[in-house]
This record gives structure tokens, C-alpha cells and sequence, in this order.
């Protein structure tokens, strides 16, 4: 119990909790319905809680390779872009606009797109890893110039498909639940797997902590960074394949525009400290849901389009408020010393 | 080793320096064409005052989407046509305003008879757009506007009417509900003057005209597939089939939209009627398809009225203040007719 007290996935477990129970209070109380109201419809399950679970995987997988490079105390605001770029690669293949050889194979599309991500990172790890430059600066490279490159393959166009197969990868369905669900608690297992059963959990701990003593103590720092940095990069490439698969197309100015603060926002939802460390994706996965699931209150409760970006503001106040521990201290201290007082 | 880290420093600094954009270039479409041709001179451009071609200078914002390569497209393609009568100087602003400044001032300097550039953004053209009247250029803006305080500078303006649009989107809609319906909104992004105007001619010429037709709630959707798809979605939970029809203000957010409503079982364009605006070819193939009903044209191939009018103001005739590009309303019955023409 004590241990399950301290880890990190009890608070956004808690918050994710307490925001979902608020709003099926606050829905049922506005409009005399069930906020958790799940239906059948064509043989799949269907509400806000499968939406949530569709659009916030997205965010979980894009979380996961996020929570890697912060918790070696780097950071990665190229996700974005190589989101855009993977997409427009994906859509172009199947679209048969380039590599018309492959006759539009979807699978082959996935998974060059895949490797054109790992080549992202790769570039974004070579910067970090071997030329030290810091990874704000060296990741704000592909920021700026990844959707140039999406807009080449794509011509500058909207890219839109009609493959049902691509489609499948965010509107289809399996047991009844989306398979962009599955996408993600897939990418979540393996990577758990590769931190906790291979050494490279402790590697990115002790780099976050300290890369210079790391390195002295004979982990090769250089070599497991650069592992990071192609794993986010295949992360946000496979984020942008499932994104543009649910838009039936490639949007090289707005396919993952601003997801990287997004992703960070997921990952310092989830507790892991930005600074390097300690870390948990499945905290991280926890964080991505409760972004989504604040788009999706405001859907539902139909904020004022004007009042959105402030309404999301304020619920990312109070969740990282009451995540911290000294303001929940000082928190505690005037209602206890209200309470002397009364007494 | 130093080899190699030179060759990729060298490679970053390009990729950033592309990122950044290089400065305008500057063009020229003109062909050594014979001058003895003029007397054959083609009816759509009416000017022959002087001996010289009518020489306009036009910078364009740069490459953005497939709706601004089609204006582009347009424009080149009209100033090949014509080229006897007819002088292009282009240039090519990739995004940024002090690149149009730049090429304002180069045709300036140029001594071309008419400037025009669609304004990539509302303010800051006080400084360049007074060296044009002090030089006696006119200036023409192309479907975007300026801020109040330039009102004075500029000669003309050939925009869309957003209003208009939102009018005629409504007009549509309340005849496909037959007046009575229940509907929602998919707003652009919050602040912009296409949504406001769209939202405003829409709202305003329903309750005038249909007061019947009720519209249930209205989202930004940011102009984007994703966002009109996931608003779409959550007004699909909250209203279901009480839904029968949504208007978006571009038919990106009507495309995202589609496969919302056949996510939730409904058959979208019959179940639920779909209006946008833009006319994207990707409407026009959900037209075909059935899965739309209609679309409001905003046209970029503006090249016709952005010549004549530059052509009346070289002879010194007076033009409207703002002359409204001349846009079509599309329904489905008629798409498969006419997407083979669809150029963006």
C-alpha cells in the first residue's frame, strides 16, 4: 500500500479520476444525461469515453516517446513536425503520389513512414549525442524546417486518401474498442519491456540525474541517447500516421501543430519531472488521457469557442497546483488553522 | 572526423537557412514577343491608351495550400496569354511580410504601372504603401484585406465576400431542411475574418429567413480536418439524431466531419446535411460520393478581374472601392458535371 502511495502513477490516476467524476456530476446535473453513456452502434462500442480513449491515444503514444528524452533531461519540440512529415509520407505512398511502385500498399507506407521517423530522431540524436548541442536548440532544427520538408513530399497539398485499410489504423475497430487503443497499449508494453528488462531504464535514469558521472561510470551515454532520440522520433511518426488515418489525409500545415507542447504537457501532467530522472510511462499515458479528456469536457459542455483556450488553461492550473506538494501543504495549513480558530 | 562534422554543420546551417526563407525573387514572365503583334489584340483586355503593355507587378504571399497555387497558377497562366499586351512581374514573398515590403518596393523602383499582393498580414503597410502613392502607383489587394488606418492608401480591393458566402450557405441549407430543422456550426478559427463573416451571413440570414431552422451549438474547429472530426463528434453524442445538418466554414472541417457522422451510424448528406465553403476538390469527390451536399465557392482564380481592374486604373477610370470576386454555389447534383475543372 505505502509503495503504491509513492509511486508516481497515483496522482494522475487520482486527477484523471476526480476530473471524470466531475464532469459525469457536472453533465448529468446541465443536461440530465450520462457523461459515461456508452453505446452499441454497428457492432462497436460508442460514447465519450471511446473518444476519449481514440483521440487520447495519440497523445499516450506520442507521451511515451516524450517521457524517454525528458526523463535523460533532454526534450524533443520536433515531434510536430516529424508527425507532419511521417504523415505526408504515409498519405503520399497510398496516395501513390511518390513510390508509385508500391502500387499504394498500405503496410509499406506505415512502415516507410516509420523509418523516415527514425531517421528524424536519428538526425535529432546525432545533434545531441555526438555534437552536444542542447536539445531545445538541436530539435528546434526540425521544428522549423520538418514541415518544409512535409510540404516537398506532399506538394504543398492537402493530401486525401480514400484507403479504407489506412483508415482502419484510427477508425477501426477490434473487440469493440478503437484500434488506435491497442496502438498504444502495444507501444506502452514494449516500451516498458525495453526500459525495465534491458538496462536502458537505468541508463536514461542516470543520465537524467547526471550524463557527465554516467558516462565516467562506464554507461555510454552518446550511444543510449541516440537510441532515445530515434524512438521519440518513431513514436511521433506513428502519432502522425494514426492522426492522418482518422482524416483520411495529410495536412502538412496543421498535422500536429503545437503537439509538442502538447506531449510535454502529457508527460509533466503524468509527474515525471521535466529536469530528468525518475520516470513512468504509465503515468505518462495517464497525463495524455487527462489532455484529451479536457478537449472532450469542452466539446461536451459547449464552452464558448471564444472561452476554450482559457477554460483548458485553467483545468492544467489546478491539476499541476494540486499536484504539488508544497501548495497542497500551505493548502492544508489554512483549513486546519480555520478550523483552530472555529474551535 | 573534422571532415565530417563541417559537412554537417554546413548541412544544418542550410536546412535552418532554408527554414528561414531567402529574400523575394523577382521574376519576369515577359517574352520577347513582337511588338507589331499588339494591333491583334485579345478582347479581355480592354487598355490600349498608351503605346506601352500594361506592366503589373504582383507579390504574392507564397506557397500556403493548394487554394493559394491555384491563384498563383491563374495569374501566370492569364499574363502567358496575354503576354503582348500584357507584362507580369512576380515575386515570390515565402510567408513573410518584409519580403512583400521588399518586393513592393522593387517594383517600385521597377516603375510598374500597377502594384498587387494579397497582404499576408492586416498591419504595418503604412510605410510602403505611401511610397506607392507618392510614386503614383495604384495598388490593388488581392482577396485579403488591410487594417482601417491604410484605407486611404490603396486604390482597390478584389476579395470574396465572407458575408455573402455565409448568406448563400444558409440559403442552401434552409431549402434542403425544407425550413424547419435543427443544425450545428463548425466555425473557423476564433478571430478570423472569414469565420466571423461566415458565421455572421449564416446566423443573421437564418433568422431573418427560416426561423424554423434552429442551430443547436457552435465550435471552433480551427479550419482543420482533425478538430472539425472531433468536434463533430462530441455534437453527435450530445444532440445524436436530433442532428440534421451541419454547416462548417470550410470544407476541410466538412471532410473531417463525414467521417464523424458515419462513425456514429448515420449516413452523412442524407441523414444529415453537410454545407461548407472554399469549393476544394476534396468536396467536390464527398459531392460525388454523395456524402456532402454543397459548397460555396471562394474563388482564387481571380486573375480576370485583378487584370481589368489594373488596366481601368492605368487609364485612369475609376474602380470600386472593393470589388467582390465572383464566387459559385455548388450542390451535389451538379458536382460530377464540374469537378474535372476543379483546379485546387
Amino acid at each position: 500500500m505505502k509503495k503504491f502511495k509513492n509511486s508516481l502513477e497515483i496522482r494522475p490516476f487520482l486527477a484523471l479520476i476526480v476530473i471524470l467524476l466531475a464532469c459525469e456530476v457536472l453533465y448529468r446535473v446541465m443536461f440530465g444525461d450520462s457523461f459515461f453513456k456508452i453505446t452499441m452502434v454497428d457492432g462497436h462500442f460508442y460514447g465519450r469515453l471511446i473518444d476519449i480513449l481514440r483521440n487520447g491515444s495519440k497523445y499516450v503514444i506520442l507521451a511515451i516517446g516524450m517521457t524517454m528524452v525528458l526523463a535523460t533531461a533532454g526534450t524533443d519540440i520536433s515531434v510536430g513536425s516529424v508527425m507532419a512529415i511521417a504523415a505526408s509520407v504515409a498519405c503520399s505512398i497510398v496516395d501513390e503520389r511518390i513510390l508509385p511502385s508500391l502500387h499504394g500498399n498500405v503496410f509499406a507506407a506505415v512502415l516507410i513512414a516509420l523509418l523516415v521517423g527514425a531517421l528524424c530522431g536519428a538526425w535529432n540524436g546525432f545533434l545531441v549525442a555526438k555534437l552536444n548541442v542542447q536539445p531545445i536548440v538541436a530539435t528546434m532544427i526540425l521544428l522549423t524546417a520538418g514541415r518544409g520538408i512535409a510540404q516537398l513530399v506532399s506538394d504543398g497539398k492537402i493530401v486525401t486518401i480514400n484507403s479504407d485499410a489506412y483508415y482502419f489504423i484510427n477508425g477501426g475497430y477490434f473487440l469493440g474498442l478503437p484500434i488506435p487503443f491497442y496502438i498504444a497499449l502495444f507501444v506502452l508494453v514494449i516500451a516498458i519491456i525495453l526500459t525495465k528488462r534491458t538496462a536502458l531504464g537505468m541508463a536514461i535514469e542516470s543520465i537524467g540525474i547526471n550524463s557527465e558521472s554516467s558516462r565516467l561510470s562506464g554507461i555510454l551515454v552518446s550511444k543510449n541517447l541516440w537510441v532515445i532520440y530515434i524512438f521519440c522520433g518513431i513514436m511521433a511518426a506513428l502519432t502522425g500516421i494514426v492522426e492522418s488515418a482518422g482524416i483520411k489525409g495529410a495536412d502538412c500545415n496543421n498535422c500536429g501543430l503545437l503537439y509538442e507542447m502538447d506531449g510535454i504537457l502529457a508527460v509533466a501532467l503524468g509527474g515525471t519531472a521535466l529536469n530528468g530522472g525518475r520516470f513512468s510511462f504509465v503515468s505518462s499515458a495517464l497525463g495524455a488521457l487527462i489532455v484529451q479528456t479536457i478537449s472532450t469536457v469542452i466539446y461536451a459542455f459547449g464552452v464558448t469557442p471564444e472561452l476554450t483556450k482559457v477554460f483548458k488553461a485553467l483545468i492544467v492550473v489546478i491539476i499541476c497546483l494540486a499536484q504539488s506538494p508544497i501548495f497542497m501543504a500551505k493548502l492544508k495549513g489554512i483549513f486546519s488553522k480555520k478550523g483552530s480558530v472555529a474551535a | 572526423m573534422k571532415k565530417l562534422l563541417a559537412m554537417f554543420l554546413a548541412l544544418t546551417m542550410t536546412m535552418s537557412l532554408a527554414a528561414c526563407g531567402g529574400t523575394a525573387s523577382v521574376q519576369s514572365t515577359e517574352t520577347p514577343a513582337a511588338n507589331v503583334e499588339e494591333a491583334a489584340t485579345p478582347a479581355a483586355t480592354p487598355t490600349k491608351a498608351d503605346d506601352g503593355k500594361l506592366v503589373v507587378g504582383f507579390a504574392q504571399i507564397g506557397q500556403e495550400s493548394g487554394w493559394r497555387d491555384a491563384e498563383t497558377n491563374d495569374i501566370q497562366w492569364y499574363a502567358a496569354r496575354n503576354t503582348d499586351t500584357l507584362q507580369l512581374e512576380f515575386a515570390d514573398a515565402q510567408q513573410k511580410q518584409e519580403n512583400q515590403i521588399k518586393a513592393i518596393r522593387n517594383f517600385i523602383e521597377m516603375g510598374v504601372d500597377v502594384i498587387a499582393f494579397p497582404p499576408v498580414v492586416e498591419t504595418g503597410w503604412e510605410a510602403v504603401l505611401t511610397e506607392c502613392k507618392e510614386a503614383g502607383i495604384p495598388v490593388i489587394l488581392v482577396d485579403r484585406g488591410v487594417d482601417a488606418s491604410c484605407e486611404d492608401l490603396y486604390d482597390c480591393k478584389i476579395a470574396s465576400d465572407f458575408i455573402w458566402e455565409g448568406e448563400q450557405a444558409a440559403k442552401v441549407m434552409g431549402d434542403l431542411l425544407g425550413g424547419k430543422g435543427k443544425i450545428v456550426e463548425l466555425e473557423g478559427t476564433v478571430g478570423a475574418s472569414a469565420a466571423t463573416d461566415r458565421k455572421t451571413g449564416f446566423d443573421d440570414y437564418m433568422a431573418a429567413n427560416y426561423p424554423d431552422v434552429e442551430i443547436l451549438a457552435s465550435q471552433t474547429g480551427d479550419f482543420t480536418r482533425t478538430l472539425g472530426k472531433e468536434v463533430m463528434e462530441s455534437f453527435l453524442k450530445t444532440y445524436g439524431a436530433e442532428i440534421n445538418g451541419v454547416y462548417c466554414h470550410n470544407d476541410d472541417m466538412a471532410l473531417g466531419a463525414i467521417e464523424a457522422i458515419k462513425e456514429a451510424g448515420f449516413k452523412p448528406g442524407e441523414d444529415i446535411k453537410i454545407i461548407g465553403v472554399d469549393g476544394v476538390k476534396g468536396a467536390f469527390e464527398a459531392m460525388v460520393a454523395g456524402e456532402m451536399n454543397c459548397t460555396v465557392e471562394c474563388n482564387p482564380c481571380l486573375a480576370n478581374q485583378i487584370f481589368e481592374t489594373a488596366a481601368k486604373l492605368k487609364a485612369g477610370e475609376s474602380v470600386e472601392k472593393w470589388v467582390v470576386s465572383i464566387d459559385g454555389v455548388y450542390t451535389s447534383d451538379q458536382a460530377a458535371d464540374v469537378i474535372d475543372s476543379r483546379t485546387y
